[in-house]
């Protein structure tokens, strides 16, 4: 199961965060802060993951942004990888060759995305023809 | 005037490519992109959101503002700041009739509260209501906050809906349905229970998506009870053996495999359904076959796949052949060069050794290379393989490489995990005695704040009992090394608290056990360690019983010693402490020393805490006592079932005793006294079981002694002249519990002197008895699993010592080849940007991105992190410049590399590069650089750049990153 995503700039500008689990929100920015501190210092060769607090994050970078995903310690890390891939390549498709700027002055149609792909921490859609209808149904 | 605009924007927001946000929130975005610290950009969300208070306060704002608002205040909320004062509205927008504000509603409410939150009650009607709304988006959007909001009260009054919902028409619905129901279950199993059978149905679902969705809950559900599922065996060997030829619509392809993710949610089923059943393996073998023979090891997505059918086959019943698939998928991770497959290879590879360990041995030098390299992720997961390939031949080299990279870590989670290994695994396979007590040292020298301080006393108890066999001689052998390690480590400065009362202990049991130490010379050394933890009333205490059992032992072999002056400072220092439990023990040993020899031989027999405490329950050997205070005239007890209405003397003595004790200070809550009291105290002071708290006594003990042990509170037994005296039992049982309990060493030494069959009944004998009862039922315990463990062992590795040899001589070997692998990797990211070149770079600002890479060659973009700070500035002309020239040459990052199917898709050439580069072009030219960077749709970039200028945001700007396409 997927605890969280964070979508971190480079600089550590948080984009987005959706948590499947509960956490309060002093928690949570303890979680950010602990995890830019561990993802963006690692360097361009090394694994996607991080074992953290016995969870393992799960994170991929595109141009200056790192989008991460938490689960659970028996979760398939390559499977994760490719949930952000795919919810990338939603992005790109809804937004049309998205970009950073894209996902800062509409976090709220990300996040509209990002729930017609997950739910409750959970992948519920693995096509993206259907996701697209879905969201071009609701026009958001 | 305002309004038509606002109207405008608001028409404005429907199209897609444009940022639809009013100029305040834009305004809002920049300058927290340009906010050069943390403060800055605390102090403008605190601005923010002083002005949404103003404004959601406001009665006549309007409801598309409002969504505008809310929106703005999920931002400042995402940015970690506190915006529950307008929670509120989140939730009064879900009441909204039109479906995007309902939907703004629901975002926010799902994203600002969660389960717990008081407000949810307010969000259940209006979910109540929305899952029934004939238009599927508002049962969607319903849906998807139930799965966040609804908690385990809450379920029953939208489970009804949801259940009906599961034959919605709309395929949409009936999978959110069955996400809900799954959320459902796994926050209250008992509430769906009984809606099993309908994930079964939605199995055969007509809809591939509904289909894959029920593979969530399922396989919940199946790992909770496999057994009632097998049924279904068949079918999902059916479905994959469909999914994997391709059977389902092409839109669930990704990558070019056939619907990846439903694959890897079966074989994650069928590796459930088929663990130690042969039947259901048998019927799998043949789809796993055919997903290995498919399986694409060059994409990333194919690589899940073929990792999740090792996992299937490691869990499923062992066949041959299957095996030599997995083995050879896994050995073509640990080859490769990418670091995520090494570390699937590694994970891999330590599932397949629990079935065959001769697998890991082909893979030695593979192992080796990932437990040097620089990675941590990967040299952790290593270590998890060699924590599951321990043996007793090769665990000196792993632990001792464990706990060589658990002293130069900081991460304190892994820190304690990696500790708490080591020692199981030292506790399990220690090859000798003196490796032992090394191994121990250092973990706790390093992290004995960290491990659980049952480890600390499972420590003592194996120093104490040896390991088990009979022969003594190793076992003193074992104390004595143990003695000299602790007295060469106790001067050092900073140790962790539970391995000074390790060390204490020892040396207060074992010290002068040898003979090798004087007496004093010990003595010195734990006044010292007093000395040095003013503020650590555990380790003192540790010390003065340590202290304690000292003197009694060269008392009881009759020596004479005297106080050392240090040791009389510590004593008077204690007797005066605020600790209660500190005075206790240091009265006890002045009590101690005034004892003669017999006394204090049976107050602490040396080396004897590892005797078993017998219990005599009937308290027989109090009978002649009893008889003899019969003979002097005293009444006899009477059972209270025979006791008529008048309060005999015995009883009315103990309720005074009782009473007197009353007027102490008293923490509990108050209690029925009257008709309970006799009951209590008489029992006590006869014959039948204990009283709760002071387990157990022992007369013998008062008769030989009593008149010389103050510090000895009596027990209850003695009721009878010794009236007065059963108070401070009373005070005890107030007080004493708690302080003593975390006496061990006293404890488990008086303990020892039970030679008549009981033990005493000072405060340590009341704890020491529970403690030593859970010892003991802790230490079965660990016997049981350290024989399986073992078991496990000798199955996994037969010829271990060979191997372990050549291991060690692997590890050399690869110490000296890593670097050379490095440069050779090195090389690789070098050529690699070269190759990419091809790629349309975003605006050439961007190069100056690369910080991090070794191909950034750009001189005077120096800092790339101050113009990452600013999100969007102005233009400013100097970088642009002189990032220009480097255009030609230098590249785009390699965004993708990891991933080598994906074929940059780009078309535009790099000659638009230059033209971006000039800063003074014109705007027609600047639009259509953009443009053709933005790829296919021509009319979303010209539509996107056009919003970006007006807000003052352009590529040339001062982070051009934000510019960038994401996908490459």
């Amino acid at each position: 199961m997927i605890n969280f995503v964070l979508l971190i700039s480079r600089q550590g500008k948080v984009r987005l965060t959706k948590w499947y689990s509960p956490y309060t929100q002093k928690e949570r920015t303890k979680v950010i802060r602990e995890l830019s501190g561990l993802i963006l210092t690692r360097g361009p060769k090394l694994c996607n993951f991080v074992e953290w607090r016995g969870y393992k994050v799960v994170y991929r970078r595109y141009a200056s942004l790192y989008f991460c995903m938490c689960i659970d310690a028996d979760d398939n890390e390559l499977e994760v990888l490719e949930i952000i891939h795919h919810f990338v390549e939603i992005l790109d498709r809804y937004f049309g060759s998205v970009c950073e700027l894209d996902l800062i002055f509409n976090f709220h149609k990300a996040y509209y995305i990002l729930d017609e792909i997950l739910i409750a921490g959970e992948l519920q859609e693995s096509s993206k023809k259907n996701v697209a209808r879905l969201i071009a149904a609701q026009a958001c | 005037m305002e309004q038509l605009r606002t109207i405008g924007r608001e028409l404005a927001m429907g199209s897609q490519g444009g940022w639809g946000q009013s100029k305040e929130f834009l305004d809002l975005v920049k300058s927290i992109g340009e906010a050069r610290s943390k403060a800055e950009e605390d102090r403008i969300i605190a601005r923010e959101l002083e002005h949404l208070k103003r404004r959601l306060a406001d009665p006549d704002v309007q409801r598309r503002k409002m969504k505008e608002l809310l929106l703005r205040l999920v931002y400042a909320e995402m940015l970690g700041h506190d915006a529950s004062f307008g929670h509120i509205h989140a939730v009064k927008m879900t009441h909204d009739e039109s479906l995007p504000l309902k939907r703004t509603g629901y975002l926010a409410v799902a994203l600002f509260l969660d389960e717990r939150h008081d407000l949810v009650i307010l969000v259940v009607n209006t979910i109540q209501k929305d899952l029934r709304s004939d238009n599927y988006l508002v049962v969607c959007a319903a849906l998807t906050a139930a799965c966040r909001l609804i908690g385990e009260e809450a379920i029953p009054a939208v489970l009804p809906q949801v259940v009906e919902l599961l034959a919605h028409p709309k395929e949409a619905v009936r999978k959110k349905a069955v996400m809900a129901l799954h959320r459902f279950y796994q926050r209250s199993p008992s509430s769906v229970s009984h809606l099993v059978s309908n994930f079964r149905k939605r199995l055969c679902d007509n809809d591939p998506g509904v289909m894959g969705a029920t593979l969530c809950p399922l396989y919940d559900l199946i790992l909770g009870e496999p057994n009632s599922y097998k049924d279904l065996v068949v079918s999902f060997v059916n479905i994959l053996k469909q999914v994997a030829e391709r059977r389902l619509p092409t839109s669930y392809d990704y990558h070019q495999m056939p619907a990846p993710f439903i694959q890897i949610k079966l074989l994650k089923i069928l590796a459930v359904l088929g663990s130690g059943d042969k039947q259901a393996s048998g019927h799998m073998y043949t789809v796993l076959g055919d997903i290995f023979r498919k399986g694409d090891t060059a994409s990333n997505i194919g690589n899940a796949i073929l990792y999740e059918c090792i996992c299937c086959i490691s869990s499923i019943f062992p066949n041959p052949k299957m095996l030599e698939a997995a083995a050879e998928t896994t050995s073509k991770f640990l080859k490769s060069d990418s670091h995520n497959l090494k570390y699937m290879g590694i994970d891999a590879l330590g599932r397949l050794i629990k079935i065959n360990p001769d697998i890991a041995e082909e893979h030695q030098l593979a192992v080796i290379d990932c437990l040097e390299d620089p990675d941590d992720t990967l040299k952790r997961k290593t270590f998890e393989l060699l924590y599951k390939m321990t043996n007793s031949t090769n665990v000196e080299v792993i632990v001792d490489r464990m706990i060589e990279y658990m002293i130069n870590i900081t991460d304190h989670h892994y820190k304690t995990e990696i500790a708490s290994r080591c020692v199981e695994l030292a506790e399990q396979f220690a090859p000798s005695n003196q490796w032992f007590i090394q191994t121990m040292n250092k973990v706790f020298e390093h992290a004995g704040d960290l491990v659980n301080i049952r480890v600390a006393h499972n420590l003592m108890r194996l120093i104490a009992e040896g390991f088990g066999e009979e022969d003594e001689g190793a076992d003193s052998q074992l104390r004595s090394s143990a003695v000299d390690s602790y007295l060469r480590i106790v001067g050092e400065p900073k140790l962790p608290s539970s391995f000074l009362q390790i060390i204490c202990w020892v040396l207060g049991e074992y010290g002068t056990a040898d003979g090798k130490y004087s007496a004093s010379y010990i003595i010195g050394k734990l006044c010292d360690v007093a000395e040095a933890h003013l503020t650590d009333d555990t380790v003192k205490a540790y010390a003065i019983s340590a202290i304690l059992k000292i003197f009694a032992f060269e008392i009881a072999l009759g020596r004479k010693i005297d106080l050392l002056p240090e040791c009389q400072t510590l004593v008077d220092e204690l007797s005066a402490s605020h600790s209660t439990d500190l005075q206790q023990r240091a009265y006890e040993l002045q009590a101690l020393l005034g004892l003669d020899k017999n006394a204090v031989e049976s107050v602490m027999p040396a080396d004897a805490s590892c005797e078993d405490i017998e219990v005599d329950r009937n308290l027989s050997f109090l009978n002649s006592y009893v008889q003899q205070a019969l003979e002097n005239g005293a009444s006899p007890y009477i059972p209270e079932s025979e006791r008529s209405g008048v309060i005999s003397i015995g009883s009315y003595r103990s309720q005074e005793q009782q009473e007197t004790s009353a007027h102490t200070l008293r923490f509990e809550a108050y209690e029925m006294p009257k008709p309970s009291l006799p009951l209590a105290t008489s029992q006590s002071s006869m014959s039948t079981p204990i009283t709760n708290l002071v387990p157990v006594t022992e007369p013998g003990y008062y008769k030989e002694d009593h008149q010389t042990s103050k510090s000895q509170p009596p027990g209850d037994a003695v009721s009878g002249e010794f009236g007065v005296k059963l108070r401070l039992d009373g005070v005890q049982k107030k007080w004493g519990r708690p302080t003593y309990s975390s006496s061990t060493p006293s404890s488990s030494t008086s303990s020892k002197q039970t030679t008549n069959g009981a033990s005493h009944s000072d405060g340590g004998g009341s704890s020491s008895q529970p403690r030593e009862s859970s010892y003991g039922s802790k230490r079965q315990q660990g016997t049981e699993v350290s024989a399986e463990k073992q078991r496990l062992a000798a199955s996994l590795f037969g010829s271990a010592a060979a191997k372990a040899d050549r291991k060690a001589q692997a590890s050399r070997k690869t110490a000296k080849d890593s670097p050379s692998t490095e440069k050779v990797a090195t090389t690789n990211v070098t050529a690699q940007p070269v190759k990419e070149q091809v790629i349309p770079a975003a605006p050439p600002p961007d190069l100056l991105d690369l910080g991090d890479e070794p191909v950034s060659s750009n001189p005077p973009s120096a800092d790339p992190f101050s113009q990452l700070e600013g999100l969007l500035g102005p233009a400013s002309a100097a970088p642009v410049l002189s990032g220009t020239p480097a255009t030609g040459t230098s590249k785009a990052p390699d965004l993708m590399s990891i991933f080598s199917d994906d074929v940059p898709t780009g078309v535009a050439s790099g000659s638009t590069d230059p033209t971006l580069g000039d800063v003074n072009s014109s705007s027609h030219k600047g639009t259509t650089a953009v443009a053709s960077k933005k790829g296919p749709s021509l009319q979303d970039a010209l539509q996107k750049n056009a919003t970006a200028r007006q807000v003052g945001v352009t590529p040339t700007g001062n982070n051009p990153n934000l510019f960038k396409d994401l996908l490459g």
